[in-house]
């Protein structure tokens, strides 16, 4: 056993984690911390230009690759810039390991120069936190923090350092194997739940496969497309389950909720059996809760116990995870297609009576279209980020995503400003792919400083901002519920999106018709470079369908407000 | 709906901290809650006693037993349940009866000095509050509750 210094111990539990690249931001109390980085040849450091998209890249990486994304702040506001991060990344159950330095120990709770209490504000945000107490504990943590956001429901662990400790000479022993008295994740479903489920699905005449991001968290997609392929009942997904089955599986009625598709929220309003995998029934997607699958009953399989009846109640409860409760479910389950076949017909109809479109013109830009034609010319090796508002919403019903992972969104928190950042982990991730980031002309501000990091190490995102001048969706709002009044979401004074990007390295582009945009894309393909094309769309495009906040599911607003 | 819940813990730094966010990020209040470490062992004992509806109670239990440090959640079923008060009285008052009330309640006198009189009792509930009503006509100029003490049966 070799004795070390605690900044020391960080590193070789990063390299005996698998850690490859950690995304962070330098500061006092994270000196040794950043020492201790310059030295070591274990993992690539990315310096962010703020602490918030140090923890954004760190959740597009994890999202992106499957791993777990880590990141470093230092104290104080290092730390307060990081909760935002922790938070996006705590409502969708990404995994990651946020480090943060903290003042010496003889300081803390003394008011001291870039004090916070940072376990204090991240423990509601986080899947659990640790301030460590002394080099002794700082082994054991650490293998625990790796493990406890890995594993179960996957989520943000926050370990807060002192400085002292990272200078503290300790004996490094890493633990091989994990012992918790008190985290004991279930992994294997109740058998006999699961035989009562799979009985429910033969006999149900409506049944609906429901598909929420534990599916992509868990690596259950492909068990998943097994089974919508053999039973043949027809799913919807949530934002955060797309990708789960291709976009043109048979058996996909496209995304549900607020934003959903007609046929998509009709099924959910008729089905007699929804089976929801991985989903925790957010209200996005249910709407009024009392009118939400009101003739359904329900088969809830999810890793959460807490997850399951906190919002609509199960009537076959499954905890457990979903590899495991799928391969008994597919060997269990029969389902007679004769039984479903009026089903199947009746969301047919639904789907052909009000189809996902849009109205396109040659003489403005629809951002539909823009979506559409992106996905033309970059081909489906492509990851797509996505920033908050309209046009992810827009990218959520017309991008074609053909596989788990590819849409990198924040669902829960709904953060502006996650796009970029989430780009560049994302990218880190899987350098080979084309990584496109839609955004709009409100969220990219809010981390566009990051364009210096995409460029300073070579990291090639594309944004494409959907330019309506607006902060479009809740200029929608203000249309549809407060009679036009655009209280602070006219942004007509814009900035010159071109000079920034070329300013901090990239290269930019102004499209303004169909042509400028195809030519634009193609090139910054080409160029592999950090890029933004500005893309100047229809004002006045709204999201459609909508379902008014509280409002039934089935309650769709089809058309725009004239 | 009142309910009383029993909760053990790893005995470590914030784990209180956890527990109490859960009611308050719900906005619900804790009644009372008493903490100690159970002997011989690395865990804590905590009993709360709050108010709320029977939903959001039932996902803060589930979200109790999501915390990490949380090694057992005791909700359901019978509790022995005690709750202590300490009543300061002035000794100038007509303490006439005071022996009588104290051993209705199997209460002591917990001290005592020139001025003051320290009176205890450790009983239900329900009996305490009947002492506190019962206490009243001595005039105390300090009462002390203790918050529930829960075991399960």
């Amino acid at each position: 056993m070799k004795a070390i210094s605690g900044s020391q111990m960080i590193s070789e539990a990063l390299h005996k984690e698998g850690v490859e690249i950690v995304f962070g931001y330098p500061g006092g109390a994270a000196l040794n911390i950043y020492d201790e980085t310059y030295k070591q040849k274990y993992f690539k450091h990315i310096l962010v230009r703020h602490e918030q998209a140090a923890v954004h890249a760190a959740d597009g990486y994890a999202r992106a690759s499957g791993k777990v994304g880590v990141a470093f702040v230092t104290s104080g506001p290092g730390f307060t810039n990081a909760v935002t991060g922790l938070a996006t990344a705590y409502s969708d159950s990404i995994p990651i390991v946020l480090i943060s330095g903290q003042v010496a120990s003889s300081l803390i709770g003394t008011d001291a120069f870039q004090e916070i209490d940072a376990v204090g504000i991240s423990r509601p945000c986080v899947k659990h936190n640790y301030l460590v107490n002394s080099i002794e504990e700082l082994p054991r943590i650490l293998k625990e923090a790796f493990y406890i956001a890995r594993s179960g429901r996957p989520g943000p662990v926050h370990v807060d350092i002192p400085k002292d400790i990272t200078a503290a000479i300790g004996d490094f022993d890493y633990p091989q194997e994990i012992k918790m008295l008190t985290y004991k994740p279930t992994y294997k479903g109740n058998a006999k739940q699961i035989k009562k489920a799979a009985e429910a699905i033969s006999v149900a005449k409506r049944p609906l496969l429901y598909l929420g991001g534990g599916v992509i968290a868990s690596n259950a997609s492909e068990l998943v497309r097994k089974f919508a392929k053999k039973t043949g009942i027809p799913a919807i997904e949530t934002l955060m389950g797309l990708g789960v089955l291709a976009h043109d599986d048979e058996n996909l009625l496209a995304m549900a909720g607020m934003h959903g598709s007609y046929a998509a929220n009709m099924a959910l309003s008729e089905t007699d059996l929804l089976i929801a995998l991985g989903a925790r029934f957010d209200d996005r997607i249910t709407g009024k809760l009392s009118e939400f699958a009101r003739y359904a009953k329900i088969i809830h399989v999810d890793i959460d116990p807490s997850s399951i009846s906190k919002i609509v109640n199960a009537h076959f409860p499954i905890v457990g995870d979903l590899n495991f409760v799928l391969e008994e479910l597919i060997e269990k389950v029969e389902v007679n297609p004769e039984n479903i076949k009026d089903w199947k017909d009746i969301l047919s109809r639904y789907d052909k009576l009000n189809p996902l479109a849009y109205s396109d013109s040659d003489e403005i830009l629809k951002p539909q279209w823009v979506i559409e034609e992106t996905a033309k010319i970059a081909g489906d090796d492509t990851i797509i980020s996505t920033d908050v508002g309209q046009h992810q919403m827009w990218a959520a019903q017309f991008y074609p995503f053909s596989r788990p992972r590819q849409l990198i969104t924040s669902g829960g928190l709904g953060t502006m400003g996650y796009g970029l950042p989430a780009a560049i982990g994302s990218k880190c991730a899987d350098p080979k792919k084309t990584v496109i980031n839609f955004t709009g002309d409100g969220s990219i501000l809010m981390n566009i400083q990051e364009l210096m990091t995409a460029a300073e190490n070579d990291i090639a995102v594309i944004n494409i901002i959907l330019n309506n001048n607006f902060l479009g969706m809740v200029r929608q709002w203000q249309t549809f519920f407060y009679e036009k009044r655009y209280s602070s979401t006219d942004l007509s004074v814009q900035p010159d999106f071109v000079k920034i990007v070329e300013g901090f390295g990239g290269v930019g582009f102004v499209c303004k018709t169909k042509d400028e945009f195809r030519k634009a894309l193609k090139e910054a393909i080409k160029l592999g470079k950090v890029a933004m094309l500005d893309v100047r769309v229809d004002r006045f495009e709204d999201v459609l369908p909508m379902v008014p906040a509280g409002a039934a599911i089935y309650n769709m607003i089809l058309k725009s407000k004239e | 709906m009142r309910r009383v819940i029993s909760v053990i813990v790893l005995n470590e730094h914030g784990v209180l901290s956890r527990i109490s966010g859960l009611f308050a990020g719900r906005g619900y209040n804790i009644d009372t809650l008493t903490v100690a470490p159970i002997p011989e062992t690395n865990l804590s004992r905590l009993s709360i006693v709050t108010v709320g509806d029977e939903k959001v109670l039932e996902q803060i239990v589930k979200q109790l037993h999501k915390l990490i440090p949380t090694y057992k959640v005791i909700e359901t079923g019978e509790f022995v349940e005690k709750e202590m008060a300490l009543v300061k009285i002035p000794l100038s008052e007509n303490l006439g009866g005071l022996d009588a009330i104290l051993k209705a309640y199997n209460g002591i006198v917990a001290n005592t000095n020139e001025n003051f009189i320290v009176v205890m009792v450790a009983d239900d509930t329900i009996r305490v509050k009947n002492f506190l009503k019962a206490i009243k006509k001595y005039n105390p100029i300090d009462i002390v509750c203790g918050g529930s003490v829960l075991m399960d049966m």
